[in-house]
């Protein structure tokens, strides 16, 4: 088994790895993210594109749901096992708001409850002050970058910025490299973009490649999450050669959907991407993370995706450097089991803030 | 602290199920159970009784009753009571029992599953995901089959009192797969538990009684395996179904060798798991998690046997190390559990032997180093790797959670390696290609094929086994002919009531100058041969007038024979409109010689009944032409977007012994259908008139049917028929010659467990066609492959 992770979590260890890979003058022991198999895995640099590789993609659709449908019903946690998990949730969530309605305001209340996600009280009752609980990540548009890192300062929360696009990424291809590094300017330290899902279905990997290689040019230190789109792409052998294709061209994260596609994170997806990062690394050598986005709104399903990872990657994947809910819903149902847990009573919503 | 340690570590915690409601159930037994005969409990005759425990903790759940003679002896006799007044139900009343039970398994489900893990020791994940949904699904199923029965299977009755002994390793699952058919048909039945987990029978025999059935109809009988033999020895049981070891199985076809017991055998298995190099290999590891650690490896059908293309093999097993190493093992009733505890303490003896032996042999052992609990019945999940087919880990059942793994270099290569073994239940084939992966399909023996799948059930789909694994099909409309016989047979009167009506014979020709002498040799793989005794015997008429000579058959021609059939299996392969043109060719030339043929019979049956024979002979050739395109297989739909099909095969090599009172006409009642279905057979004709070998060779000769498809030993039937039952490469006997050596042939049919096909000492009317002709021998003349195919993309 990988050996548990010792590092407390929420340190800015991300942070720090960041500005060591550019410089690239550490050695791998220090910049290990990640271990799989007794190996140690450093951040990823990305390779150069190989297509015999994504051409020996193998993805057996009834298969693959079959154990995204058993591993959940395999695992469980339950009472402080539950909580610790649930509260491990929390700190590798990505505090959405995408909405054609955001104001700064509204970001800043976002901001507000990514620093305190759940309440004092709580976190007392739990015995969890140590922990220092707070999100990983609030995602904006670029209009609210500036605002979101003034707002976070200080606390170690990033600010990520969706960009290219978002959410069709059918601009001009310079327009989109020149809004990933307008918001990186604007302080986003993470930056969620989307591919042109018609590379993937023409098959022009060469072309996904560069384009996604230009994004990660673009984002200079910042964090490349790179959005598949799999709802569109529909096929799991195309959610898992653009997957390979993307960490080639460097993403930091793969991440399943935008959250405005019809479909969004399923756990069948979720699994043919872990794969991929599984098999990337052994390849390389290096940790690539997973984001899964939209459609998660409960505590139950937190605990699955976790579960997901810890089987299929590791206990040193269940992080904020290499794992994150993209979820605006999520974390009021995480709060009330939190709460039940903590009380031995059902909670209701409107007793715990919102953002 | 504690929590932030837990975040820090996000380890799985402890997850119980809780187990205080079927606790309170056995308590509220006083942990102490009686038979369930006739509706009520009670205690065993001779005040016998064993404990079964907790193999996860070594507990004491409960002590049983032991069954005695007595004890069996009422169970059948409440059964045969029972029998009249629930085959009077109409089908929508036995329909509306089985639907209740179904019912109540459902509202009961997690009592059951706990019991069952606190039993056996399986899960609580696979008895409450696995076990219990499958025990209800296959009740309603068979609520539907016994609502349409009489339109679905006109003309066929049950079989009666029916024993049914079960395994330990699925103990609900397997009561329900032999339950529900058998009520469905309109049998009543007594059940036997496995020793080690009788407990979910017992509850089910509550369940009985809260649905209010029939007294009578369902008898459980707890106990060990003489409680087994002595169900099976009963002479008032008209069935028996059983499932379990292939050595017991033998024990038991032998041990009914001299009745008329209908018999399915659900045995062993040592099935091959076949990753080809263009296979989805996380989805393969995966299917290998469901085939040989589901269960702890207890299971018939497991995986067991991991055949890798060479050029996958190093990738494929870092692969299966690393999901080993995320498996856990511990108590059954953790719901994060995926491998429990070990049935028993010899079972668990046995797999560490095993395991050993294989070493020694060269094997190499591989275990994750996960925790593995100290106190209770564990064995870790092992993979051993260069093994080599020769060797006893790949040869033999292990029924633990031991792969042993070989690799292959071509499709080819995987076929035989696959089908090197006396076994043939179950095999997985991954590929990516659907070519690949349906054309090992096909070619594999075994009664079930998963493509890129494991270990998937459904009520729909026939499960049984090829070879070794046994006979019969449990689920579907294959499983529900094993408990059903056709009206007229039931009926039919014993062999020896119906003596032959011998005529006049026919005139012969009185001529000066003598007939050439005709010399009829065996028909030996499309050859006409010598017999290798050199003696002949003589053939006379039924006035006693010497007919002729003919071959006497020994051991050594029957070799020859079974040789030659089985080099001539193509047959099973060639279209079944190429059969048929074959069958009605040899119609053709039948009639072109009709007169002769007639002519010379008549010495022996008379003009009349010989002008009939070979007129229903012309006939029946052309039912069976008829039928060669048409008796084909389906596609079930179970609960899964998957298709499943069910092909009909040939079984193989089949031996027949002709049936006395109609030579022409018998030998071609018998040898048309089988291969018909595209068996090729070594037929021994009746003794009473084995010239008839002259004429039919010469008949095939000129009719393209290929050599060794049919072959003709003439001589003693009895000793014929002993070397055919004896001989390891013949997969059936169809035995109608007499009783004697029907049974003959069951006793000794145990070497490779051939399926054994007779009148059961009944007098078939070869020239009614409605008897002698038709499904009944076509369904014995196949065995049903299931190849499960999800799709999706």
């Amino acid at each position: 088994m990988t050996p548990p992770d010792k590092t407390p979590v929420m340190r800015d260890a991300g942070l720090d790895q960041r500005s060591a890979t550019t410089s690239g003058a550490i050695s791998p022991f220090d910049t290990a993210i990640a271990q799989y198999g007794g190996r140690e895995l450093q951040p990823n640099r990305g390779i150069p594109l190989n297509l015999d590789r994504i051409d020996a993609v193998r993805v057996n659709t009834s298969a693959a749901e079959r154990r995204a449908q058993t591993l959940v019903t395999r695992r469980t946690v339950k009472k402080e096992w539950q909580a610790a998990w649930l509260l491990r949730a929390i700190t590798c969530m990505d505090l959405t708001t995408l909405s054609g309605d955001d104001t700064e305001e509204r970001v800043r209340r976002l901001c507000a409850k990514a620093r305190q996600p759940i309440q004092q009280e709580l976190v007392q009752r739990l015995g969890v002050e140590s922990l220092g609980i707070k999100v990983a990540a609030v995602c904006v548009y670029h209009a609210f970058v500036e605002t979101a890192r003034r707002a976070v300062e200080g606390s170690g929360i990033h600010v990520a910025a969706v960009s290219t696009g978002f959410p069709a990424g059918l601009s001009p291809l310079p327009e989109r490299v020149n809004e990933i590094r307008r918001s990186v300017e604007a302080g986003a330290d993470e930056i969620d973009v989307v591919i042109t899902r018609a590379h993937v279905f023409g098959a022009r990997w060469q072309t996904l490649y560069d384009e996604i290689a230009m994004f990660k040019n673009a984002c200079g230190p910042a964090h490349l999450k790179v959005i598949l789109g799999t709802g569109d792409l529909l096929t799991l052998r195309n959610v898992a050669r653009a997957s390979l294709v993307a960490m080639m061209a460097g993403a930091d994260f793969i991440k399943t959907s935008t959250g405005k596609e019809a479909v969004n994170a399923t756990l069948p997806v979720s699994l043919v991407m872990v794969r991929a990062i599984r098999e990337y690394a052994q390849e390389t050598g290096m940790a690539v993370g997973f984001k899964p986005a939209g459609g998660i709104r409960t505590a139950k399903q937190a605990l699955e995706w976790l579960a997901l990872m810890k089987e299929e990657l590791g206990t040193s994947w269940m992080k904020a450097e290499l794992f994150r809910f993209g979820a605006s819903g999520m974390l009021a149902d995480i709060e009330r089991q939190l709460a039940h847990f903590a009380t031995g009573r059902y909670s209701a919503e409107y007793r715990h803030p919102i953002a | 602290m504690s929590i932030v340690e837990k975040f820090m570590t996000m380890e799985y915690g402890p997850a119980a199920e809780d187990p205080r409601e079927a606790l309170a159930w056995l308590d509220a037994h006083q942990r102490r159970f009686g038979h369930f005969i006739n509706g009520e409990w009670s205690a065993p005759a001779a005040g016998t009784y064993f404990e079964t425990a907790d193999p996860s903790t070594g507990e004491k759940l409960a002590t049983v009753a032991q069954g005695s003679a007595e004890d069996v002896d009422r169970a059948v006799k409440a059964a045969r009571a029972a029998l009249r007044a629930w085959q009077a139900l109409t089908a929508h009343a036995r329909a509306r029992y089985l639907y209740a039970l179904a019912r109540q398994v459902q509202k009961h489900s997690r009592w059951l599953a706990v019991l069952e893990t606190l039993d056996n020791g399986k899960p609580i994940r696979e008895s409450r995901d696995i076990d219990i949904p499958l025990v209800a699904r296959h009740l309603y199923h068979h609520a539907g089959w016994a609502q349409i029965l009489e339109q679905e299977f006109p003309g066929h009755t049950a079989c009666g009192v029916v024993g049914q002994i079960i395994p330990w390793n699925f103990p609900l699952l397997m009561l329900a797969w032999k339950i529900a058919p058998a009520l469905a048909t309109g049998n009543t039945v007594v059940l036997k538990p496995a020793e080690f987990t009788p407990l979910t029978a017992l509850a089910f025999a509550q369940i009985c009684q809260e649905i209010g059935l029939p007294a009578g109809v369902v008898n459980i009988v707890t106990g060990d395996g003489c409680t087994g033999e002595l169900l099976v020895r009963h002479p008032d049981v008209d069935k028996i179904a059983f499932t379990g070891s292939t050595e017991v199985g033998r024990a038991i076809r032998k041990a009914t060798a001299q009745s008329h017991k209908k018999l399915s055998l659900e045995l062993g298995g040592k099935s091959p798991f076949i990753i080809f190099e263009d296979a989805d290999l996380d989805s393969a590891v995966e299917g290998l998690v469901d085939g040989i650690w589901f269960n702890q490896g207890q299971v018939c059908c497991a995986g067991s046997r991991l055949l890798m293309q060479e050029s996958i093999a190093e990738r494929l097993i870092g692969k299966i190390q690393d999901r080993m190493n995320t498996l856990r093992i511990g108590p059954p009733l953790d719901k994060a559990i995926d491998i429990g505890a070990i049935v028993a303490p010899v079972q668990l003896e046995r797999i560490q032997r095993l395991v050993d032996q294989g070493v020694a042999e060269g094997a190499t052992c591989w275990q994750p180093s996960i925790p593995v609990p100290s106190r209770g019945l564990y064995f870790p999940p092992t993979l051993l790797s260069n093994v080599h087919p020769s060797s006893i880990v790949a040869q033999q059942e292990i029924f633990g959670p031991v792969l042993a793994a070989m690799t292959f270099r071509t499709p080819r290569e995987a076929v035989e390696l696959a089908n090197n073994t006396v076994y043939g239940l179950a095999a997985c084939v991954w590929s990516e290609s659907i070519n690949v992966a349906l054309h090992v399909a096909a070619q594999l023996k075994a009664g079930v094929v998963w493509v890129n799948c494991t270990n998937l059930f459904d009520a729909a789909c026939g499960f049984g086994g090829y070879r070794e694994s046994g006979f019969g099909r449990e689920g579907g409309r294959e499983g529900l002919l094993e408990y059903l016989e056709p009206v007229w047979f039931k009926q039919a009167p014993p062999i020896h009531a119906t003596p032959l009506a011998i005529e006049q014979p026919a005139e012969t020709g009185n001529e000066d100058t003598p007939p050439i002498d005709r010399t009829v040799k065996l028909y030996i793989g499309g050859k006409q041969a010598r017999p290798d005794s050199g003696y002949s015997m003589a053939v006379r008429a039924a006035d006693g007038r010497l007919l002729g000579e003919a071959p006497l058959g020994n051991r050594k021609d029957i070799r020859n024979a079974v040789e030659a059939a089985r080099k001539a299996e193509g047959w099973g392969k060639a279209t079944t409109h190429n059969r048929a043109q074959v069958l009605y060719y040899t119609a053709e030339n039948l009639s072109q010689r009709a007169r002769e043929v007639a002519h010379r019979l008549s010495a022996v049956v008379g003009k009349k009944q010989a002008e009939t024979e070979v007129r229903l002979g012309i006939e029946r050739i052309f039912s069976y032409a008829a039928w060669a395109d048409k008796f084909d297989g389906a596609v079930h739909n179970p609960p899964f977007r998957n298709i499943s099909l069910a092909i009909k095969e040939p079984i193989g090599t089949v031996g027949i012994l002709c049936p006395a009172d109609a030579p022409l006409l018998g030998f071609l009642s018998l040898v048309m259908p089988a291969i018909c279905a595209g068996n090729t057979v070594i037929v021994v004709p009746s003794e009473k008139y084995p010239l008839i070998t002259g004429d039919l060779y010469q008949i095939f000769d000129t009719s393209d049917l290929p050599g060794g498809v049919v072959n003709i030993v003439t001589g003693r039937a009895a000793e014929l028929s002993k070397t055919l039952a004896e001989h390891d490469d013949v997969d059936a006997i169809w035995s109608f010659a007499d009783e004697a050596s029907a049974a003959l042939a069951k006793t000794l049919s145990v070497g490779n467990l051939k399926q054994v096909f007779t009148s059961e000492g009944r007098a078939i009317d070869w020239f009614a066609s409605r008897q002698g002709e038709g499904r009944w021998f076509l369904d014995h003349a196949v065995q049903v492959k299931n190849i499960w195919v999800p799709y999706g993309e």
